[in-house]
């Protein structure tokens, strides 16, 4: 059963890193249910218990909203993202819910092909399995460094 | 490096401000490594104040915090008088770092490199095998550690804003600010308790000089930034004005929500960029909550050089800005809340957020638009900006399309550098 859930996790943060890496941003909220928190920050606000980060949500709308946004009003230099992923690291599993955490890597490649690494942590989430695929009810973003190089338009 | 540090002392051997006033802006102010090496003595070591960290920051005794005024890294600590004090992050011995941490809290501080060791005040209390081992080596007999020590800031507070100064000569903090800004600081800050709600750097690919130029502008808010324009949060047309202090240095650029006013119909004459008819999913996002007695929902205030207060509705930031290089800058960003903040308030605040910051709703083009004049002017250094809008003035003025403030900020730079 572990090892199952651990497929299923895998397979649907895959997918959550295509949608984003691939360019179908519009995709990207799916992954949530619509009570959701989303939220980015950085490893010192959170080990020291710090709330406000870079980026906070609390409803799938508000995640609609920063795709329209970053599709209406932002401006910035066109790029993509390429999100590593490790393997899930299934933490607890009960009442239909998961807890779990994953390490990423994520370059940045810029229109004039600089590729950097743009961002290194940790997702912590907590997936629901009630429906069809699992959906994330929470995912903190926790960015090993508390720098961010220019701006931080596309999701993480 | 000789002629970089020649040029620190000498004034001739900087290029020379091209033409009277302050409308043309020469672009080698942005590349020239001789102008970087003379603003961190003449502006960041000179007669100014930087802002160093908030009070809220260090309460107890002992607390200390690493910051940075320009190049120069620096402590600040309080030590059990109660009192903030900063001095050099450089030990006095060979110049390694004293402190290595971000914040702690420490009885002393001792240099990893010879164990050299400092009282909080940055006092030289104990050099390593100072009278050598059994009478062999140490330091010289006339060597007295109360004349060496790593340079100590003058430390002024205004409500919780703490600042520090290498320099002697620079007036009182409040006289430095002044009455047009001193009461805009208060407005936000005074008899409230600030707590951290969070932190992180923008790392800047520009100048430091023109993020402030970005700060002090009023004219760009509403056309770059959509998100603003669209919500009415920032419309040219809305009541508002711009402070600009008689050094031009400090400005106050504000705006207050009128919501009687007809929508604007400038913008769509003008053809730019900012009818898009935007309406969010979850407009929660910006349904704040009154904090003020007056309508101001919007306030940046800068003070020279690199200091910014914001509030955005109920969004209160303050920004410094650190140089890294000619075009380097860290922003460095604390988001702050209120003691007494109820828990809607306080998620309101983490909502508004989400319009600062690296991924800001309406902060992110500023990220990128420094970067973008950068490289636009790489191979112009001979070549200038025209900062015109509103005149050739550095006044304050109830209009905010108006370049004033950018002007007031070069009025102040080449005064403190002399050009």
């Amino acid at each position: 059963m572990g090892e199952e859930i651990a497929s299923l996790i895998g397979q649907v943060q895959a997918a959550y890193a295509r949608a984003i890496d691939n360019g179908d941003l519009a995709a990207w909220p799916d992954f949530f249910e619509e009570q959701c928190t989303y939220k980015i920050t950085t490893a010192d606000n959170h080990s020291q218990g710090l709330e406000a980060g870079v980026v906070f949500a609390n409803s799938r709308a508000m995640l609609l909203d920063r795709i329209t946004s970053l599709r209406e009003a932002n401006v910035y230099e066109r790029h993509t993202y390429r999100h590593l992923l490790g393997q899930p690291w299934i933490q607890s599993q009960e009442a239909g819910r998961v807890r779990s955490e994953t390490s990423f890597l994520v370059v940045r490649i810029m229109r004039d092909g600089t590729t950097d690494i743009y961002a290194t942590g940790r997702y912590l989430d907590l997936y629901s399995l009630q429906g069809a695929k699992p959906k994330l009810v929470e995912r903190i973003v926790v960015c090993d460094s508390s720098r961010f190089d220019t701006l931080l338009a596309l999701p993480l | 490096m000789l002629s970089q540090a020649s040029a620190a002392h000498t004034p001739a051997e900087l290029p020379s401000w091209p033409e009277p006033g302050l409308t043309r802006i020469p672009y080698w102010l942005f590349q020239d490594a001789r102008v970087y090496a003379a603003e961190q003595r003449r502006l960041f070591q000179g007669p100014q104040w930087s802002f160093l960290c908030l009070a809220a920051e260090l309460p107890n005794v002992g607390d200390y915090c690493t910051t940075a005024v320009g190049d120069a890294s620096v402590v600040v600590t309080r030590d059990a008088d109660g009192e903030l004090y900063a001095f050099e992050n450089r030990c006095a011995h060979r110049g390694a770092l004293i402190a290595l941490e971000a914040r702690g809290n420490a009885k002393d501080f001792s240099c990893v490199y010879h164990a050299w060791t400092y009282d909080r005040q940055g006092n030289l209390i104990g050099v390593a095998f100072k009278d050598g081992i059994k009478g062999k080596g140490g330091m010289p007999a006339s060597f007295c550690m109360a004349d060496h020590g790593p340079r100590k800031l003058r430390v002024a507070e205004l409500c919780g804003l703490v600042f520090g100064s290498f320099s002697d000569t620079v007036p009182p903090l409040e006289e430095y600010l002044g009455e047009a800004i001193v009461p805009r600081i208060e407005r936000v800050l005074a008899g409230r308790k600030p707590v951290v709600l969070g932190r992180y750097t923008q790392a800047l690919p520009n100048n430091w000089k023109l993020y402030m130029e970005n700060v002090k502008d009023s004219y760009h808010a509403s056309i770059l930034h959509l998100f603003f324009t669209t919500f009415e949060l920032n419309r040219l047309s809305q009541r508002g004005g711009i402070i600009v202090d008689p050094s031009g240095g400090h400005h106050v650029s504000f705006s207050a929500i009128d919501a009687q006013a007809e929508k604007d119909a400038e913008y769509a004459k003008q053809n730019i960029r900012s009818e898009s008819g935007y309406r969010l999913a979850d407009p929660s996002l910006l349904q704040g909550f009154k904090e003020f007695a007056d309508d101001i929902t919007l306030q940046i205030l800068s003070v020279f050089p690199t200091f910014v207060l914001q509030q955005i509705q109920n969004a209160i930031a303050v920004r410094q800005i650190v140089p890294r290089g000619i075009e380097r800058t860290d922003l460095n960003w604390t988001l702050i809340g209120f003691a007494d903040d109820t828990p809607e308030q306080r998620l309101a605040r983490l909502k508004q957020a989400n319009l600062v910051g690296p991924a800001g709703y309406v902060s992110m083009e500023d990220g990128c638009v420094g970067g973008f004049v950068q490289r636009g002017i790489a191979g112009a250094g001979e070549e200038r900006a025209v900062v015109e809008m509103g005149g050739s003035g550095a006044d304050s003025s109830e209009s905010r399309v108006t370049e004033a403030s950018v002007r007031g900020f070069w009025k102040a730079y080449r005064a403190g550098m002399g050009l």
